[in-house]
């Protein structure tokens, strides 16, 4: 049976692993590398690497602390920000990612998703989106909207309607953002994720909000989300207490839901 | 010297690292001359099987690989795509494959489940392999699939998976190998496997 997966996403500001309230106020965490090496060792299903200011900053993603990074792991490791090009992606992809992360450039420009899915396959391209809740609206039916360039450009764009475009233009996983719920530690959008995962078939992840095992088991308990994103509770500094893999494991493992085997890196 | 071909939509440099942390001598091959100094070849892959086929026709490299790996019997092992497009053909895109092995490779149901799989899941060893020496049987793997082999010959299955339906996940002939799961993504249990074929014979003459 195809387990659930528990990610870390790295949100990367000048090689430092950073983490954000609601994407902004970004503290400063580790150097990539020593989070990454300790995440491998205490057994994490997959890596996320973002450098959050690519985009924003219109610059091109740094590809020597993706590669440096990719050396230290061997789990999936997807990559992302500021990517534009399919020769973006296979810089990318050569530099050691297994796939690769788009989301404000793919709002900008969504043939990327298809060239990308062409030329790599659509396993290889993630579409990540970041969701706010918003009142409903005969152009935003489902009440959330789309936000790009770290969740602050409004874009019009309906959050199901995009995920839903996102999987015809060949993207094969998605990202799903709450940006109401990032860093707050109070538990994921689970209203925003079961309309995603009922709207699509391609595996969708769940991001922003875990602050306690429980709020990991009722991800996958009321949605069909294949992975949750539980950053905040791995390395955070701005909670009480953080949570090992291992813990956060064998909490889902006695709610009876499939994980992959407790297995260190090391 | 072990040498995993180097072509466009490969992750050939993640199979690179992974074997430098088990210390194994490798490089990367796009060339006639390289191949044949191999003792080991590794087909990595992510992508489609027709970007795959053209790409290695493109470096002109499949007679020679051919000729290794079925007349001199160097040990090979495929990785997802280098697993399917071992096969006669594959319904991704239409694509005659190199049909060392008997059979031919399928999409999952979508109907059934959400496609791509990807993840990590349970391999059951269905045969003793040398490839498996210090793998626990049902170990998870790291799998990025929508398609899947299915074998004319069922000798050639060493292990299989569940997502929908069973599939083969790992399978072998003499010195050919292959995993449908990636290997060099799947955590230590990974890299033993990857290290139990770099350090095998398997079939010799």
């Amino acid at each position: 049976m195809l387990t659930k997966r528990i990610i870390a996403c790295l949100d990367v500001l000048k090689g430092q692993v950073t983490k954000a309230i609601q994407f902004q106020d970004n503290i400063n965490i580790a150097p990539v590398s020593d989070v990454i090496k300790k995440l491998y060792n205490d057994g994490i299903d997959e890596v996320i690497f973002f450098d959050i200011s690519a985009s924003s900053e219109r610059r091109k993603i740094d590809i020597d602390v993706v590669k440096k990074a990719s050396e230290l792991i061997f789990v999936p490791f997807t990559v992302g920000g500021g990517i534009k090009t399919v020769e973006d992606m296979y810089e990318v992809l050569k530099a050691g990612a297994e796939k690769i992360s788009i989301d404000s450039m793919a709002v900008r420009n969504p043939n990327l998703i298809t060239e990308g899915s062409k030329a790599f396959g659509s396993q290889c391209i993630v579409l990540s989106m970041q969701a706010k809740k918003v009142n409903p609206s005969s152009s935003i039916p489902s009440g959330y909207e789309i936000y790009i360039d770290g969740a602050r450009v409004s874009t019009g764009m309906d959050a199901i309607e995009w995920a839903i475009k996102g999987e015809k233009l060949g993207a094969g996983e998605l990202v799903i953002n709450s940006i109401d719920c990032d860093g707050m530690l109070s538990g994921y959008d689970i209203n925003l994720l079961d309309k995603i995962c009922k709207a699509v078939n391609i595996p969708v992840i769940a991001s922003g909000g875990a602050g306690k095992c429980e709020h990991v088991a009722e991800a996958f308990i009321k949605t069909d989300v294949s992975a949750a994103i539980v950053s905040s509770m791995l390395y955070s500094t701005r909670l009480e207490r953080n949570f090992s893999i291992e813990e956060i494991k064998n909490y889902l493992i006695n709610e009876g839901i499939p994980v992959r085997a407790h297995i260190r890196g090391d | 010297m072990v040498g995993v071909i180097n072509y466009k939509a490969g992750n050939a440099q993640s199979v690179i690292s992974a074997l430098k942390a088990i210390n194994v001598s490798c490089k990367l091959v796009d060339t006639i001359d390289e191949l044949k100094t191999l003792s080991h070849i590794i087909l990595p892959g992510v992508g489609s099987a027709q970007a795959t086929m053209d790409s290695l026709k493109e470096l002109g490299l499949i007679e020679t690989l051919t000729s290794l790996v079925l007349k001199d019997h160097v040990p090979f092992l495929g990785i997802c795509i280098g697993l399917q497009i071992l096969f006669d053909f594959s319904d991704e895109g239409g694509v005659k494959c190199l049909g060392w092995l008997p059979g031919r490779v399928v999409r999952f149901n979508d109907k059934d489940v959400r496609v791509p799989q990807i993840g990590w899941n349970a391999v059951k060893q269905t045969k003793s392999h040398p490839l498996f020496e210090g793998v626990n049987n049902n170990t998870e793997f790291y799998f990025v699939n929508s398609y899947y082999v299915v074998l004319e010959n069922q000798d050639n299955l060493l292990g299989e998976t569940e997502y929908g339906k069973i599939f083969p996940s790992i399978i072998g002939h003499e010195n050919i190998m292959a995993t449908q799961f990636h290997a060099e993504k799947s955590g230590s249990f990974g890299l033993k496997l990857l290290s139990n074929f770099c350090k095998g014979e398997f079939y010799v003459n």
